[in-house]
């Protein structure tokens, strides 16, 4: 049966709208909360274009440490500190310039640099129906310990591999780390003697 | 199953029954499985305490009582408080309803993935299985969480922070023990896991080493503590917080935060069949015996498989009938001792276990129940082919279709002989 309409390319594209749509709606929300629902759907249907591209396991890292325990943290947070029932958040116009200046300078930078790389300009229809998703638990595991198996195929054995995602993954620990101690910090009872 | 139908319709016509075909599946299972458990629950509680249960409905047993609760709740008016958060308050049975329903999708309820080259009857065969589905199930608490602060009342709210609390305490224990299956294993997916114990129940994870004996019982007190359940019911305390985060909830809304209850029960008692009591595999290996296999045929090998499913779902409801046992026979923690169970005993105990877990691997590898027996051949043959698919095709092994999960699309490319029977449970 003919294909009118390549499959893969409409789950990406309503993923990414999802995701784009709500991040726009967390800027726009004033309700603290509504805001890390949306926060909540734009991050999943960031999962979702992880789980689109095979990649099961940074699909499943996305929902296990973004979506599941940041948020449940910033909620956590939220309720523990604020005073008020319903937290109304409003920006003044000022905020609103600098951030569209700030954010629009990273966008000129992202932008030319993600089509800059030859090998992200996309694929041909029947190139993509070539591809093999191949599963990416047991590389990125070894990544992770240090070991590039996804760089053996065709490497030359003279020059030296590139190095694991060890140091990445312990300054993200790391950085977690701090981010628990600091909610921990900002959650606890405040004691007056 | 969608490569086989675009043989015969339009690919996403194929595409929309395939996907139709598992989330009716699914469903079906989580709601029917509500149904009864809930009959269970009042059956149980009941004996438990000296009471007959429902008895009426239904004629014998009170077996239909269920259908008459659904019955009334449905017809029982809406209510929304006002003052809340109207979307949020909506949405968050929804929310907890679809989180417990989506850690079905890799649930995987009959195996042979490598050992019978076959697909294992799971919707999805997510290649990282144990970890997609803990982090699914921790969704859940999203919809807890919202519905109290969305209901402007202080019950709610005083639940839900509780629920908060209670999250951060058991997913660090829970992660922990998770990992010590994994490590003896060496995989995260879920029916390489089932299948590393086909055989005498010796094969069990839970009696590999006295180590994972011990975890087994700590995942459970997580589990439990992860699914709200008393003891661990701190969320709703209806002795003290009215109903908790459900207060203001009534009707169909209501019953939605039950069924998420009670699937979220069924997944984590079937993810701890499968982790340590074999999953799919019996105490003894009677499949094999009789020839259910894949060497007598396709259909001996899928009435094997339907008795592994009979099998996992037994062990499943013999778990939730232990969490309802449990929950008439305790009583409630307090919140700081919840906290305190999690992070001060079952962290460490799972800690040690893991390191514990280790070192046993280390000093004596290929050893089975407790270090006393030999690990069977089987499970070598079943590492080479689990490091990957794609190491089966390369050595030219053509025993059956391969049929790939993950993302739809490769499915519907691969150049394999499409097959009825194998991707729908």
């Amino acid at each position: 049966m003919g294909e009118p309409i390549y499959w893969p390319s409409f789950l990406f594209l309503l993923c990414s709208a999802i995701a784009c749509v709500f991040a726009v709606a967390v800027l726009l929300a004033t309700n603290i909360v509504r805001m890390a629902f949306y926060l909540v759907v734009s991050l999943s249907a960031t999962a979702g274009l992880f789980f689109l591209a095979g990649a099961d396991f940074v699909g499943a890292m996305q929902l296990m440490i973004y979506v599941g325990g940041t948020l449940v943290l910033l909620i956590f947070g939220v309720m523990l500190t604020s005073q008020e029932r319903f937290v109304e958040m409003k920006t003044w116009s000022g905020d609103w310039v600098f951030a569209f200046l700030i954010g629009g300078m990273l966008l000129m930078i992202l932008i030319p640099a993600a089509f800059s790389v030859p090998q992200w300009s996309g694929l041909d229809l029947s190139e993509a129906k070539s591809v093999e998703v191949a599963n990416t638990a047991t590389p990125l595991g070894m990544g992770l310990l240090g070991a590039r198996v996804d760089q053996l195929d065709g490497h030359d054995p003279s020059e030296p591999l590139q190095p694991g995602y060890l140091l990445l993954f312990e300054i993200a620990s790391v950085h977690l780390l701090v981010v628990l101690v600091g909610a921990a910090y900002l959650a606890r009872a405040k004691h007056k003697r | 199953m969608a490569i086989f139908l675009s043989n015969y319709m339009w690919t996403w016509l194929a595409l929309l029954v395939a996907a139709l075909v598992h989330v009716v599946l699914l469903l079906n299972l989580v709601a029917v499985s509500a149904l009864v458990f809930i009959w269970l629950e009042r059956k149980i509680s009941g004996r438990i305490q000296d009471r007959l249960g429902p008895t009426r409905v239904g004629g014998k047993f009170g077996w239909l009582q269920t259908l008459a609760d659904g019955l009334k709740l449905i017809t029982k008016e809406d209510l929304m408080p006002e003052g809340a958060d109207g979307m949020l308050f909506r949405l968050a049975p929804y929310i907890s309803f679809s989180a417990s329903l989506a850690a079905f999708i890799a649930i995987p309820f009959a195996g042979g993935a490598f050992l019978l080259s076959s697909t294992p009857w799971a919707a999805l065969h997510v290649n990282a299985g144990v970890f997609f589905v803990l982090a699914v199930l921790g969704l859940e608490v999203f919809g807890t969480i919202l519905a109290g602060y969305s209901s402007a009342s202080k019950w709610s709210l005083f639940g839900a922070m509780r629920e908060a609390a209670q999250v951060v305490s058991y997913e660090v224990p829970l992660g922990m023990c998770v990992v010590v299956v994994v490590l003896i294993c060496g995989s995260m997916d879920l029916s390489l896991i089932g299948d590393r114990q086909a055989g005498l129940f010796t094969n069990w994870l839970i009696f590999h080493d006295p180590f994972t004996f011990v975890t087994f019982w700590v995942y459970f007190t997580c589990a439990t503590a992860s699914v709200n359940r008393a003891p661990f019911d701190l969320a709703e305390a209806e002795s003290e917080l009215v109903a908790g985060f459900h207060t203001e909830y009534s009707g169909l809304r209501w019953s939605f935060f039950f069924m998420a209850e009670y699937g979220s029960m069924l997944s984590v008692s079937l993810l701890a069949s499968i982790l340590f009591m074999g999953g799919w595999n019996g105490p003894l290996p009677i499949a094999d015996w009789i020839g259910l296999t894949a060497d007598h045929g396709v259909l001996a090998m899928n009435a094997g498989k339907l008795l592994g499913l009979v099998n996992l779902l037994l062990k499943a409801v013999v778990g939730v009938s232990v969490m309802i046992w449990v929950r008439w026979t305790f009583p409630r923690l307090r919140i700081d001792q919840v906290i305190t169970t999690c992070l001060k005993y079952c962290t460490p105990i799972a800690a040690v276990a893991l390191l514990g877990a280790t070192i046993w691997q280390y000093q004596l590898p290929g050893r089975n129940f407790f270090g006393l027996l030999e690990v069977p051949q089987a499970v070598y043959e079943l590492k080479e082919g689990g490091l990957g698919e794609r190491g089966l095709e390369e050595e030219g092994l053509e025993e059956g279709p391969q049929v790939v999960a993950g993302p739809i699309e490769k499915g519907l490319t691969a150049e394999i002989e499409p097959t009825l029977m194998g991707e729908g449970t």
